[in-house]
């Protein structure tokens, strides 16, 4: 059951000979195999496997997409019709991309919100965390480019929107989004480089999440406790315990992606799309892809447009220093009563905001994201740092292993429990 | 503490955005909610009536396609609504579709063919505009799909014609539709009772004629609708089983454990 440090032996010749020059095998075995893994992680480390599958349904179904669709702003509205109507099962490839950009971004929204509530982004991993963000980013791009390749009104509007949103920038900012463009308005060139760039980001995805996966295994999982594991009692080799648990959650997940793609593809998806795009005719409403929505509350919930664009990428920059601003040296937040509450409160809040963004910025829409921006920045900046300082935590468990073993294993493990 | 600094923080926040905003909300202008018909193709389960398509393509044939082109749909696209391979032969070849250039460089007109897109009224957006005035019949293809409300918001369009109520000046050449928003469209009532004659008995009220129309729109947006519920019904239920099984493997595999 403990992990065992002596390296594999392969009963297979021809695996035993390349192993031995190119230690492929060994190194799978160390990684996926014996990798030793706290006995107690819950369902909600399963986003994590769940995030890196989609994402290679997301490269597959799209290099298929990639064969049929035509990056012209004349045709491509056309061409997305022709894989819907006259590629064979077109419609089903296209439709699982498109949910899949939504499904990706619920995955990792749990996964981002998993690692806030266990600490997962403090020491030692810090760097983990940053590159989640990264990978969070690079996703973001990719996500937006893409959704402007079908060449609707909300493709061709969203565009111009998002993009605009660099003229904030002061002195240069006009030139930016000409560059941006490759013209003075979003157009064919504009249509052309996100295609290239869309294509291009879902590979430097990849490229970061095994720096990603690289630096979990240099510490291996947190775990729901958020204590380390202190010897060969605390953890269980990745395989069969967490193939076989991820496994089952993969399937759960698939129930829902697949009933999302069969009966309501177009639930998180704007009529407006399928419209072809028309410089001349402004949607009423332009509204981004519902991942976006608490970014979008949080950018028009300021009158200044350089503030709000700041305030907007701040959002996500916010995230990058929260392993600094977070003092407490307990983890998780089973130990941790007040950080707890807020917890819930920063997740509410969230919602909050992306309910705002789906509503035009007019009364109660604006004062309401006015506050939930106001707290997602007191979040971080205030509460978190004071919490740090203030919070009386719960008294920790001596281990990850004795508690769940049950008594009679171990003579410290009655003394564990008295203590929660 | 941290509570009551935050709940103090929030106030301020909310009295700063009041102060700020506190008379600016307008009012939405209100849209009048669409009557929810009865379709056959809601549902995990749904499904077209090829009889009530069929009815609605007669009814887009014989009067919408007077100005509403269809450009993402064949005539081989209608073997879906039940017509035979001769039918449909027939029903494209009743259209002049231009093609070439031929071996001396001329375009010709021959009769349409299944494999042919369904011919549009007109040549483009411009001799469209200028038959219609100014206004530019949409494209129907993806009409259900492109439209809040979908085949409601299609039935209830072509129902909701009336007269404007009293104190309303309409734009000339506008007609009222309480369902169309503003309720100012440039398409005069194009159906009514007995619009069409159909060859199967039912009777064509104005309802009836929308709803069908509805529906082979409805179909039109959406070809791969049958085939997505079926599959989706079969893949859900096998992938339940499957993650059933997999729990028990799961649990017997972690039965060491616990």
């Amino acid at each position: 059951m403990s992990a065992s440090a002596k390296p594999p032996v392969f009963k297979n010749p021809v695996v035993r000979w390349i192993d031995h020059r190119l230690p492929i095998f060994s190194f799978m075995d160390h990684e996926l195999n014996e990798y030793p893994t706290p006995r107690n992680l819950n369902y909600m480390w399963t986003f994590g496997s769940l995030a890196g599958i989609v994402l290679v349904i997301m490269i597959i179904t799209g290099i298929i997409l990639a064969m049929h669709y035509t990056p012209s702003a004349a045709l491509a509205f056309n061409s997305v019709e022709h894989i819907m109507r006259d590629v064979n099962y077109g419609w089903l490839i296209r439709y699982i991309h498109m949910n899949g950009a939504s499904m990706f971004f619920i995955v990792v929204y749990i996964h981002i919100f998993r690692g806030l509530y266990y600490g997962s982004y403090k020491a030692p991993r810090e760097l983990l965390w940053l590159l989640g963000i990264v990978i969070l980013v690079l996703m973001m791009a990719t996500a937006f480019m893409g959704y402007v390749l079908p060449w609707g009104q909300m493709s061709f509007w969203g565009a111009t929107v998002i993009t605009n949103l660099f003229s904030a920038i002061p002195l240069v900012g006009e030139h930016i989004v000409t560059w941006l463009w490759g013209g003075y308005a979003v157009d064919n060139p504009t249509l052309n480089r996100f295609y290239s760039l869309h294509y291009l980001m879902p590979f430097l995805i990849v490229a970061v999440v095994m720096l990603h996966l690289v630096a979990l295994h240099r510490f291996g999982s947190n775990n729901p406790l958020g204590i380390d594991m202190k010897g060969p009692q605390d953890s269980i080799p990745f395989h069969p315990y967490y193939t076989v648990k991820d496994m089952f959650g993969l399937a759960v997940f698939l129930v829902f992606f697949a009933a999302l793609v069969c009966f309501a593809p177009n639930m998180f998806g704007e009529p407006d799309n399928y419209i072809p795009a028309n410089p001349l005719s402004t949607p009423s409403e332009i509204v981004p892809e519902w991942y976006f929505l608490p970014y979008y509350a949080i950018l028009r919930s300021i009158p200044n447009k350089l503030a709000g664009v700041i305030a907007m990428f701040g959002s996500l920059a916010l995230l990058t220093v929260v392993p600094w601003l977070d003092r407490s040296p307990v983890k998780s937040a089973r130990f941790r009563p007040i950080y707890q509450q807020f917890f819930w409160l920063l997740l509410a809040d969230c919602f909050l905001l992306g309910y705002c963004g789906a509503h035009p910025p007019q009364g109660w829409y604006v004062i309401a994201s006015r506050l939930g921006t106001a707290y997602y920045y007191f979040h971080f900046l205030v509460l978190l740092p004071l919490l740090g300082l203030f919070e009386r935590p719960r008294p920790l468990p001596m281990s990850i292993g004795k508690p769940v073993l049950g008594g009679g294993m171990a003579a410290s493990a009655a003394k564990t429990m008295e203590k929660q | 503490m941290m509570a009551r600094a935050m709940t103090t923080r929030l106030a301020l926040a909310g009295l700063l955005a009041a102060g700020v905003l506190g008379a600016a909300g307008s009012v939405r202008a209100q849209e009048e909610a669409l009557p929810a018909e009865h379709w056959t193709f809601t549902g995990i389960f749904g499904t077209f009536d090829q009889e009530t398509l069929r009815r609605g393509f007669q009814v887009y044939k014989e009067i919408c396609s007077a100005c509403h082109s269809m450009n993402l749909l064949h005539y081989r696209d209608l073997a879906a609504l039940g017509y035979s391979e001769d039918e449909i032969k027939q029903i494209a070849a009743s259209v002049q579709v231009t093609d070439g250039p031929n071996d001396n460089g001329d375009m010709f007109d021959r009769p349409g063919r299944p494999s042919d897109a369904f011919k549009a009224p007109f040549a483009n957006e411009q001799a469209a505009r200028a038959a219609n005035g100014g206004a530019l019949p949409p494209d129907l293809s993806l009409i259900v799909k492109a439209r809040k409300g979908g085949a409601d918001y299609v039935h209830a369009i072509l129902t909701g014609y009336g007269q404007a109520p009293t104190g309303m000046t309409m734009q000339s050449g506008m007609n009222y539709d309480e369902y169309f928003p503003g309720h100012q469209i440039a398409m005069p009532q194009p159906i009514s009772d007995g619009s069409v004659t159909y060859a199967d008995g039912t009777k064509a009220t104005t309802d009836q004629e929308a709803f069908d129309v509805a529906n082979f729109l409805a179909w039109a947006s959406e070809p791969e609708l049958v085939d997505r519920h079926r599959m989706g019904v079969k893949s859900v239920l096998f992938l339940i089983v499957l993650a059933a099984l997999l729990y028990a493997v799961k649990r017997k595999v972690w039965a060491g454990i616990h």
